[in-house]
């Protein structure tokens, strides 16, 4: 594609020099030309009154993609040990793969695998797409690129599904840069427009104040991150069992640049206020960490984890990786008892997909009784211990 | 050892309200700042550099009015800036957003080191840095909350996994993505901002054509995601106050809770 300049039409007027935002135009013995400074952005074309600029620059298209199907999901194992974020992309990739009336495959790298394959085909993974390798036994960005990308160019597959946990986030935004495809992050909501068959990925943006829902047009497969604990798991063993597909693997430790040193593993890093089904998050109105305790007596009670706003946290009253809300965890648990928080956006942006809200603040004006199913306008030094003690006599 | 910091100037957030008529952000009124995490990268930068010597350059992608998130960077103590704007860059998603990025460092063609913060408040993707190491074939670390170890030859950085963390190698040039884990954050110098806001500052201004890039491989027309429609979550929720005094309250509470087999 290109833009030039007929020459026997210019007349050297210098309106297109004028135009050009790029200094791309000089006007060379009475006539237009244009330098290598020119992007072909087409700001020139209009400005010609004697049409001498012409181009080839057409209108992007939607290539034909009609030779690419199936559904893919990347299975990530952990010592042997599949994420459960593999069985969530398993169930929402059995949805999307019948919408479409196309296979789900799940894509599995490692150096031992094999009990990972059942569970795989149990939740609904028809075929198995399986590379054993030493260099493969750890996460590594650029081997599990290398890897992916081969089995992607090779298969050719419509949807591919990576969850948005540290190391899809770090794997994915690679693979689709080598794959020279589009990639949309931390998807909530998959479905398929009816109209063109399009993946229709959504997700929240401007910490969660907004959600958006995008496609990806020009390019194939259709990459997402899925966000951890949103998707459901599905059982649906396919009746033929799976099918595997066993590719070998050459890799080098030259090309793959990075070397793990260590692993370490830290107890702290085991809160998992994804799984949790209740959560209780204290506030400012917490104002101690003598008032936390009474909050940890009716998580422990009701088999929960505590959470802290931003303030409780910045206070000392909760640890860093406890933090719910924009800047720290999303949760979804089945209950979630708001204590002492007025409920900022930041806050309330990571609690919504909370079955059931209480709120419990002094100050009926919180915003935070807005998204509550339940409140109580009260002190939480004494409604929380109160509420512990009722529960224990039931 | 140079540097190259990649910042991104993005809405304050925790201010954004939305227009209860239209469901729009409010963007009007709304600071903009540099994006919390690439703050954690200059730091970065600025300590690897008192160490090792060398210099930092900031490079920014955004509006014209982005040079102010340059100037505060300069004043910091980065050395040099540079502004990537321009009408046909708008709308990029991460694909063309790395692409551009990638193009701007190429012409600078002397690093060993880059930094990014994990991700920007606004978009919340963590994909430019990936994306954008993959585009130069240099190695990645992603989710940086510490530096072990770093020569003009190597780093050793630790990476945050969802289990502890990881102690990565791997020899330079290459790039970070850092979360806030890894440093406090120091405040500007008042002199040096000042001096980066005069006309002399060292912040160059590139388009496209210094970049030598077409206006089809960038900005929405680069793009191969693109957003179809936007709304605001909204989540019907009872919305009972209960009344009464506290016996009162945590009684009904606790039957409706039963009510709906919660405990």
């Amino acid at each position: 594609m290109s833009i030039w300049i007929k020459h026997e039409l210019c007349s050297g007027c210098g309106a297109c020099v004028k135009v050009c935002p790029y200094a791309a135009v000089e006007i060379i013995d009475t006539k237009a030309c244009i330098n290598e400074r020119c992007t072909e952005c087409g700001v020139c074309l209009t400005s010609c009154k004697e049409k001498a600029i012409l181009t080839d620059v057409t209108e992007k298209t939607v290539p034909d993609f009609s030779d690419r199907k199936g559904v893919w999901v990347f299975a990530e194992q952990r010592d042997g040990i599949l994420n459960r974020v593999t069985f969530e992309l398993l169930g929402i990739g059995q949805l999307l793969a019948k919408e479409l009336n196309q296979e789900l495959s799940a894509i599995v790298l490692g150096s031992k695998i094999d009990k990972l394959i059942d569970p795989l085909a149990e939740f609904g993974a028809e075929n198995i797409y399986i590379a054993i390798h030493p260099s493969l036994n750890d996460y590594r960005t650029i081997a599990y690129t290398s890897v992916i990308s081969k089995l992607v160019r090779e298969y050719k597959p419509n949807i591919l599904l990576i969850g948005a946990t540290h190391t899809g986030r770090d794997l994915a935004p690679r693979l689709s840069r080598r794959l020279g495809v589009g990639l949309t992050a931390d998807c909530t909501e998959l479905s398929i427009d009816p109209e063109h068959g399009d993946l229709l990925q959504t997700r929240p943006a401007f910490g969660g104040n907004l959600m958006a829902t995008i496609i990806n047009r020009y390019s194939r497969p259709q990459m997402a991150t899925v966000r951890p604990g949103v998707m459901q798991q599905i059982k649906g063993k396919s009746p033929n069992g799976p099918r595997k597909i066993i590719k070998s693997v050459s890799l080098s430790e030259k090309e793959i640049m990075t070397r793990i040193l260590e692993v370490v593993k830290e107890e702290r890093q085991k809160v998992n206020l994804n799984e949790a089904k209740v959560i209780i998050t204290g506030g400012r109105g917490v104002g101690s960490l003598e008032g936390m305790k009474k909050l940890e007596a009716l998580a422990d009670l009701l088999g929960g984890e505590v959470g802290g706003t931003r303030v409780a946290v910045e206070e000392g009253w909760v640890t860093v990786e406890r933090q719910i809300g924009q800047t720290g965890q999303t949760v979804r648990p089945d209950l979630y008892f708001a204590c002492g928080i007025s409920g900022a956006i930041q806050h309330r942006a990571g609690i919504l997909g909370s079955k059931y809200i209480i709120a419990i603040n002094k100050d009926p004006m919180a915003p935070i009784f807005q998204v509550a199913d339940w409140g109580i306008v009260g002190d939480i030094h004494e409604v929380v211990p109160l509420l512990t003690e009722k529960l224990q006599q039931r | 050892m140079e540097t190259i910091v990649m910042i991104k100037q993005v809405p304050d957030t925790t201010e954004i309200r939305i227009d209860p008529s239209t469901g729009n952000l409010i963007r009007e009124g709304i600071e903009s700042i540099i994006n919390p995490d690439d703050r954690h990268a200059i730091e970065a930068a600025l300590q690897i550099k008192e160490k090792l010597g060398g210099s930092i350059i900031a490079i920014c992608m955004g509006p014209s009015q982005a040079i102010d998130a340059i100037s505060e960077a300069l004043g910091f103590g980065v050395d040099r800036g540079i502004l990537l704007t321009d009408k046909c860059f708008a709308g990029a998603d991460t694909w063309a957003t790395s692409f551009t990025l990638g193009r701007a460092v190429e012409k600078i063609n002397n690093y060993d080191l880059i930094i990014c913060g994990q991700q920007a408040i606004d978009g919340d993707t963590a994909q430019v840095g990936p994306q954008l190491a993959e585009y130069l074939h240099i190695p990645q670390i992603t989710y940086v909350k510490g530096i072990k170890e770093i020569t003009e030859k190597k780093i050793v950085a630790k990476r945050l996994v969802e289990s502890g963390y990881e102690i990565i190698g791997c020899g330079l040039p290459a790039l970070l993505t850092v979360v806030r884990e890894l440093n406090k954050t120091r405040f500007p110098r008042f002199d040096w901002l000042i001096d980066a806001c005069n006309k002399r500052a060292p912040i160059e201004i590139w388009n496209a054509a210094d970049l030598g890039v077409k206006a089809y491989q960038v900005g929405l027309q680069g793009s191969f995601t693109n957003v179809i429609s936007t709304y605001t979550p909204t989540f019907k929720r009872r919305g009972e106050i209960l009344e009464g005094d506290s016996q009162r309250m945590v009684e009904d509470l606790l039957t409706r809770l039963e009510e709906n087999h919660l405990v």
